[in-house]
């Protein structure tokens, strides 16, 4: 019985290849590292340092750039401006590339609140407009102001109000009124305070009643230093006929939809070669932010991953030197070289985790009293708190293949001759 | 005839063939000269010999930690001297229980954890499961009577119990020898006496031992002694 035994067991192909449970493995490598815990402790603590780094960098970062986007007030995430060119020359005859009418397929899109057009030039920048028409001599009286052609929304479009008077309706623009609008600089410059007395300026040779003085303007400010005209009438009177910008104020969260529908309303079948300016997307506004702060702490904390996987890969391969006993004893007991290697990389592996744990939940803690003393909401990456000790366990595995290289190459016979 | 042959191969353990072991060096040093051994199961075995004689190579070979140079070396039937390293490394685990002079107790493990080691790097064989594992610990611990001294760290014991655990994790993967080196050289005479008893006990349940040693209190419990002198064997009667 025993016999054939013997005589199987002789064939080659039958002696049994060398094989660990995974448990056993997990087994022996935690009881090396809980042998020495002091040491495996401090070991951990450049892995601690550079993932607490990197954690609170990201962390910290994500957090304040989410505050930043969120003051990107509601005015910039609602104003559309479209641009539109000047005729091409030798094409003016076809006509303008955006109608005055064109404003009100504008406002029906849905999420406009209020959309108006203006027209300037370059000849109308910089106009002399003085309140009297008296001119004495020696007296430069009168102001440079800009001169342009707005329709009956500007107001509500650029959130302005009215200080004195009103601005101008559709009867005013329909009959090609004489009248003019001030921004509220414009008039303070020409000394004009009230509307009441219908005060007059004059430009260009001609005179306009003052009907309203426009204040408060908080987008397009520079109107608050310019005289404001209807569109039929400055066609008449100064030659300004073309729409140059259009601006449209959009309901929170529309901006982008109507961005893209703005120019297709204005002007059918032309509206590639109309520009447009949206808000800034929230998202890359984050990203920005984040770029920013982030390059030099992160770089910080990657330094302190190579110093903390050098300390792991030095501690290791001491760790080797003085269990060499041990890996001789575990290879007489039958222990591949592959086995003994894997058992000290897990070893390294484990330290490595150990330090991306607790960095990570330092780094955590950190970024949230960050975020309750300065009254933010901390932003918290579920990847980063999961993918920190991860990191911490690569950097483990990383330090310890050469030490674990180190003790597979050791020859069982010089390893028993260590004591132990 | 067939019979024979097979029974021949069944009581030796260990045959040493011609087996030459030369270090490579200016002049070359011939460790082991056309050493000729066989060893038969259940034996007692002492190899004596002065330091430099050639001793630890002939453990080493016997161990399979190192390999002839020439000669053929066959182990519990198995020819080694063709074995890849893994092969060798798994029939080393599997076969030869090592007993050190210097116990190579892990220091941070509890007796039975260190006795359980020996299971560790195999396959576990049919009926020796994992879950068993710690029963046939404490089972080996009473063998060589260590019942009392489980879950106790090595540095608690004395000299004799620490080897005893050696040699309790030695026998826990029932191998087909027992291969000691100077085990006793770290003890005293009383702990000496402890171990030389323990390995009557298991030479008298059939247990194949071979001991290298320079004691001549060890060596005459063997039952054959064979003497190491510059490399080449010789059988001492008595």
């Amino acid at each position: 019985m025993k016999g054939t035994k013997g005589l199987a067991r002789g064939t080659r192909g039958l002696v049994e290849r060398p094989w660990m449970d995974p448990r056993d493995l997990w087994t022996e490598a935690l009881a090396g590292v809980l042998a020495r815990p002091v040491r495996s402790a401090l070991t951990t603590l450049g892995t601690v340092l550079g993932i607490t780094t990197l954690v609170i960098t990201i962390g910290v970062a994500s957090t304040a750039g989410n505050q930043i986007v969120g003051r990107f007030d509601a005015l910039t995430a609602t104003s559309v401006t479209v641009t539109v060119p000047a005729p091409l020359p030798g094409e003016e005859d076809a006509g303008p590339l955006v109608p005055w009418s064109g404003t009100d397929a504008v406002g029906r899109l849905a999420g406009v609140v209020a959309v108006a057009a203006l027209a300037d030039s370059d000849a109308t920048d910089s106009v002399l407009v003085r309140s009297n028409d008296v001119t004495a001599p020696g007296d430069m009286s009168g102001q440079t102001l800009a001169v342009l052609a707005a329709s009956a929304g500007l107001p509500a479009a650029v959130h302005g109000a009215m200080t004195a008077g009103r601005f101008y309706d559709a009867g005013d623009i329909a009959r090609h009124d004489h009248v003019v609008v001030l921004g509220d600089q414009a008039a303070k410059l020409l000394g004009i305070k009230r509307v009441e007395d219908a005060p007059a300026v004059f430009f260009k040779g001609q005179s306009y009643t003052v009907i309203g003085i426009l204040g408060g303007i908080r987008r397009e400010q520079r109107l608050s230093t310019a005289v404001m005209m209807p569109p039929t009438t400055a066609a008449d009177r100064i030659g300004l006929t073309d729409i140059t910008r259009v601006l449209v104020d959009t309901a929170l969260g529309a901006a982008k939809q109507v961005a893209r529908q703005a120019p297709i309303a204005l002007a059918p079948g032309h509206q590639d070669s109309l520009s447009v300016e949206a808000p800034p997307d929230l998202s890359k506004a984050r990203a920005g932010v984040q770029n920013d702060t982030n390059s030099l702490f992160l770089v910080l904390g990657l330094v302190s991953l190579v110093v903390g996987a050098i300390g792991i890969a030095n501690v290791t391969l001491v760790t080797v030197m003085e269990r060499v006993g041990e890996i001789g004893l575990r290879r007489s007991l039958g222990a591949s070289r592959r086995q003994v290697a894997g058992q000290f990389l897990l070893e390294s592996t484990t330290i490595g985790l150990l330090g991306g744990v607790v960095g990570a939940a330092l780094g955590i803690a950190v970024v949230v009293c960050v975020a309750v003393f300065k009254e933010w909401t901390p932003v918290l990456d579920l990847r980063l708190a999961l993918g920190a000790p991860l990191a911490g366990a690569l950097v483990g595995l990383l330090a310890g293949l050469y030490p674990s290289l180190r003790a597979a190459r050791m020859e069982p016979v010089d390893a028993l001759r260590a004591p132990s | 005839m067939t019979d024979t042959v097979v029974e021949s191969m069944v009581d030796t353990v260990i045959q040493l063939t011609g087996v030459e072991r030369t270090f490579p060096s200016e002049p070359p040093v011939h460790a082991l000269r056309d050493v000729q051994l066989t060893v038969r199961r259940g034996e007692h075995l002492a190899i004596v010999g002065p330091s430099g004689s050639g001793k630890s190579t002939l453990l080493n070979t016997l161990g399979l930690l190192d390999r002839p140079t020439a000669g053929s070396y066959l182990l519990d039937g198995v020819e080694t001297t063709g074995l890849g390293d893994l092969e060798r490394t798994s029939l080393r685990g599997s076969r030869i229980g090592f007993v050190f002079q210097s116990f190579h107790l892990l220091p941070y493990r509890t007796v039975d954890e260190n006795v359980m080691l020996a299971e560790t790097y195999r396959r576990p064989r049919a009926g020796r499961g994992r879950g068993g594992r710690l029963a046939r610990a404490h089972l080996a611990l009473e063998q060589v009577g260590l019942g009392h001294r489980v879950g106790f760290r090595p540095d608690r014991l004395s000299g004799g119990e620490r080897q005893r655990v050696a040699i309790a994790r030695a026998l826990l993967s029932d191998p087909a020898l027992l291969l000691c080196d100077e085990p006793t050289g770290n003890l005293d005479t009383e702990n000496t006496l402890s171990v030389l008893e323990l390995f009557d006990d298991l030479c008298a349940q059939g247990m194949t031992l071979v001991v290298i040693t320079h004691d001549d209190a060890v060596s005459r419990r063997a039952g054959r002694r064979v003497r190491i002198t510059d490399g080449r064997l010789t059988t001492e009667d008595r």
